[in-house]
């Protein structure tokens, strides 16, 4: 009951039954008035509505375009399951985005291998034995490093990451899996970290308290309560990353060699999906096939982070419920 | 109350108006003529240094140079959005069947020639190349996969495999490099680092021993070095120089066109003379192309 | 005063602590590291370039010289514009959500919307910007066209921290402007927007650094290799023009330009950091200095 008192954001409904009274209606007020105020209403109403107006429209129009190959020529079997992508061939005009497909899938694995301890890692020191002072810089750091730009990372990709791979790990090639996965990485890593730590953060007192009591260690009370009771947030947390990882475009175009190829080791060099669409779209002349597919290739992923986000969002929409 | 919701509705009234306002004046900023010069990757940064010089000598005229490849400027010119369409090939029957369409077939004009190296990490001990081996280590079915085929053991490569490093599907460069040396009819074999940009091509040979690249010879560096290319196996191989692209010998070289709509503004035929002038052919040897022949 | 000896298990427990301690921390500090070495070492690679003479003279002679000028501006054109497009919808859209919406089927939908929004990925907005804007709508490519691109791929960051700004203002203000005879748009005027409007500037200046760092929407919509302007012209660029921006500039150098000094991608790079950065910082020095102030 007590919590009631001082949740701080209410529902419009939770108001409306909370204050018999309510807002005035504008319409008891001057007619001038009220009439301006009814426009702003349906304006503020309208704005409200365009996050989905603008989410349908970007289905919408990538669908538009890409529907000529996808309704049409584009045998979709092919399509996902040959690792032939010859676009631009004279002879042999072959579109298989399987290569594409490992590709991507094999940075984001990568990149979340590293990620996913690091970042929830960070959550935990964060949460669990920061306070005060270390806390707030520690979190203004992570959100610094979420800022740096993607462009930047790939350039970082280019010119530092490439000849320190080649030193430090013996590769015939500095631009690869690896590389890219780093890049992404760091680049998924605050966004875990912050959404671990409000997950973290949502696990109460008494839980470690109670494991303290009972005389668990540090690493007890994280293992066995922490982590248990705060699985769902921390999921949520890794999915918003593989979200990002999966969409993230230039970083991934410059560092992981933009090569067609099925890796057989970390070490070698890749092309994702995304960076297809960047390398292409420029010079695929406007309505051809390619440029078609090209547009394919993004409603693949798009419907691939819309689920990710979905599934982010049901695993968020369970924690609040609990 | 109704002081305070006035002063808000003049603010956002003032901020659209601003932004309105911003419009008027901008689209007003932008008199004189204006050049829009779209195309080809491999001749953007010529372009631009041309369109840099040309602004010293005809501040009046502002040219606006785009990449995107030549393809893009192609589009761009047949749809009437480029004035000149920068291309490292010529139009494909494709696109010379869409400019008949539109009524638009535009004309080729000459403005320079690129060399296309071939390039190796310096370290290579390898000296000279026939387009036949290039073929078989770039092409889909080709037999050569390393460089012990090749008769070298190259120092400092981690493995024997020959790393092949390309350009993205549908640049000129790489357009034209399948039909000169890997075969018309044929593909690229899988598995190529395929550049965004010539510069990206060269800088990671050079950082990689085993690979082996193609690009323009202008953008060699102290990291890389040009192999000879011969036309036969064992026939001479020649260096990629000013000299020999000039006079032909040099197997892959290729002309840079320029393209324009078949009835050009008066402002765009002046600036097509005054690159194909001794002014303007000056920037293409400034640049690491190679100029128009005189007479 | 007697104090209890540490039993074996005691220190144990201790060791214990301070070796996770020091684990978690490794992994916290593993993640620093990168920022400030990556932001050090592009900083001492470029510092023979940087200069302010940099910031405000064109690039020369094949971009192999000369500094960002056209670039910068353009930046700050394509973030002024989507800023004055995505910040009004966005801030009404937050307002909806969090003062008007009930909690319903509709609702949860706008809200799932939003959260997809944010997800999508920055080349599939490109996509979008160039099918929607440049295509449909007819505006070609142009400094309007990158604008609207970015600005609806920054309307969740606003949305966002907004409706967080607005729901912080507790509502017990809200019940107490209503009981004097206020309408909900009075008192979201005249009480919630005031107390929130820190949180809400917070978030539009997130908006302007996650808008000025993005490559992909901008590569396809209206961003130009190169285009020469008037330096020091504030006025260069018309809205329906193309123009450079920043980011994809260093893409252009590091990828293209041939024949360069090595530090001009690098001073690129800090440049283009050192804005998004120092912007950013802007945003978390407001926040926590305003969340320090409140009185709530």
């Amino acid at each position: 009951m007590e919590e009631d008192a001082i949740k701080v954001s209410p529902t419009s409904t939770e108001l409306a039954e909370a204050t018999p009274s309510g807002p005035e209606p504008p319409w008891r007020r001057r007619p001038l008035e009220a009439y301006a105020e009814l426009a702003l209403e349906w304006l503020i109403r309208l704005c409200g509505v365009s996050a989905i107006l603008f989410v349908f429209g970007i289905f919408f129009f990538v669908f538009r375009e890409g529907a000529g190959m996808l309704f049409g020529k584009l045998d979709l079997l092919r399509f996902l399951f040959t690792k032939e992508w010859y676009p631009t061939s004279l002879s042999n005009v072959r579109y298989g985005v399987l290569a594409l497909i490992i590709g991507t899938g094999s940075v984001t694995v990568l990149a979340m291998a590293i990620a996913v301890p690091f970042g929830l890692g960070a959550a935990i020191f964060v949460s669990e034995f920061c306070s005060g002072r270390v806390k707030e810089t520690l979190k203004i750091v992570i959100e610094l490093l979420a800022a740096i730009p993607s462009v930047v990372w790939g350039f970082i990709g280019i010119s530092v990451m490439n000849p320190l791979i080649q030193e430090l790990f013996d590769a015939s090639i500095g631009l690869n899996v690896l590389n890219g996965a780093l890049l992404l990485a760091l680049m998924s890593v605050p966004i875990m970290v912050s959404i671990g730590e409000d997950a973290l953060k949502a696990v109460p007192d008494s839980h470690r308290e109670a494991a303290l009591a009972l005389g668990s260690t540090r690493w007890q009370t994280i293992y066995r309560v922490l982590l248990p009771s705060a699985k769902n947030g921390l999921l949520a947390a890794v999915l918003l990353g593989v979200g990002r990882a999966v969409g993230e475009t230039m970083a991934v175009l410059m560092a992981t060699g933009h090569s067609l190829n099925i890796p057989r080791s970390v070490l070698d060099p890749v092309r994702t999906l995304t960076a297809t669409i960047a390398a292409e779209l420029g010079e695929a002349s406007v309505g051809s096939d390619h440029y078609q597919v090209l547009f394919v290739i993004g409603i693949l992923l798009f419907t691939i982070t819309f689920f990710v986000n979905l599934a982010a969002d049901l695993v968020v929409k369970g924690i609040k419920k609990q | 109350m109704s002081r305070l919701r006035l002063s808000l509705l003049c603010l956002s009234l003032a901020t659209l108006s601003a932004a309105g306002c911003k419009k008027t004046q901008e689209a007003g900023a932008g008199q004189g003529l204006r050049i829009q010069d779209i195309g080809s990757d491999t001749m953007v940064n010529l372009a631009q240094a041309w369109a840099e010089a040309y602004a010293a000598v005809h501040p009046e005229v502002s040219v606006e140079v785009s990449g995107g490849g030549s393809g893009v400027g192609i589009a761009a010119l047949i749809n009437g959005t480029a004035d000149i369409a920068n291309a490292s090939r010529q139009l494909e029957p494709a696109e010379l069947e869409r400019a008949r369409q539109a009524r638009r077939e535009p004309i080729e004009h000459i403005v320079g020639f690129d060399g296309l190296a071939i390039y190796v990490h310096k370290n290579n001990p390898l000296e000279q190349i026939s387009i036949e081996q290039l073929s078989q280590i770039y092409a889909e079915n080709g037999k050569i996969d390393s460089w012990s085929e090749l008769g070298v053991k190259v120092p400092g490569a981690k493995s024997d495999e020959i790393v092949r490093v390309s350009r993205q599907n549908n640049s000129g460069t790489y357009a034209y490099f399948r039909e000169h040396v890997v075969g018309k009819k044929s593909d690229f074999k899988f598995g190529s680092l395929d550049m965004n940009g010539s510069k990206e091509v060269v800088e990671l040979v050079g950082r990689t021993p085993g690979a082996i690249g193609y690009s323009g010879f202008g953008y060699a560096t102290s990291a890389v070095k040009f192999l000879r290319v011969s036309k036969t196996k064992d026939g001479p191989g020649v260096l990629p120089s000013l000299q020999t692209v000039q006079d032909k010998s040099y197997p892959i070289s290729r002309p840079m066109f320029m393209f324009t709509p078949p009835n050009p503004a008066r402002h765009v035929t002046d600036y097509l003379s005054w690159i194909t002038s001794g002014a303007g052919q000056k920037i293409v040897e400034a640049t690491g192309y190679v100029p128009l022949s005189k007479g | 005063m007697t104090t209890f000896a540490e039993t074996p298990f005691v220190r144990a427990r201790k060791r214990n602590e301070l070796f996770a301690k020091l684990v978690f921390g490794a992994m916290a500090a593993l993640l620093v590291t990168p920022l400030l070495s990556i932001v050090a070492y592009l900083v001492i690679q470029g510092a023979p370039l940087l200069s302010l003479d940099f910031l405000v003279s064109n690039p020369s002679n094949g971009m192999r010289a000369g500094g960002i000028w056209s670039a910068l501006l353009g930046t700050i054109y394509l973030v002024t514009l989507s800023l004055l497009i995505a910040a009004p919808i966005g801030v009404l859209a937050a307002v909806y959500l969090n003062e008007y919406a009930e909690d319903n089927w509709f609702t949860r939908v706008i809200n799932l919307a939003v959260v997809n929004l944010a997800g999508v990925p920055s080349i599939v907005h490109a996509l979008f910007g160039l099918g929607a804007f440049v295509l449909a709508a007819g505006i070609g490519r142009s400094v309007l066209a990158a604008s609207l691109t970015l600005s609806i791929m920054t309307l969740p960051v606003i949305i966002a921290s907004t409706k967080e700004a607005l729901s912080s203002v507790p509502r017990a203000f809200r019940e107490a402007c209503w009981n004097v005879g206020a309408t909900r748009w009075q008192t979201i005027r005249g009480i919630v927007l005031p107390n929130s409007v820190s949180g809400i500037l917070t978030g539009v200046i997130l908006q302007v650094s996650r808008s000025a760092g993005e490559t992909a929407p901008v590569m396809f919509t209206g961003a130009i290799f190169f285009r020469p302007i008037p330096e020091g012209d504030p006025f260069a660029y018309s809205i329906f023009d193309q123009c450079m921006a920043l980011s994809m500039h260093l893409f252009s150098v590091t990828t293209q330009v041939n024949g360069a000094p090595p530090a001009l991608p690098y001073a690129t790079a800090v440049v283009l950091l050192g804005t998004v950065l120092a912007v950013n910082a802007t945003a978390i020095g407001l926040r926590v200095y305003l969340r320090s102030r409140k009185k709530w």
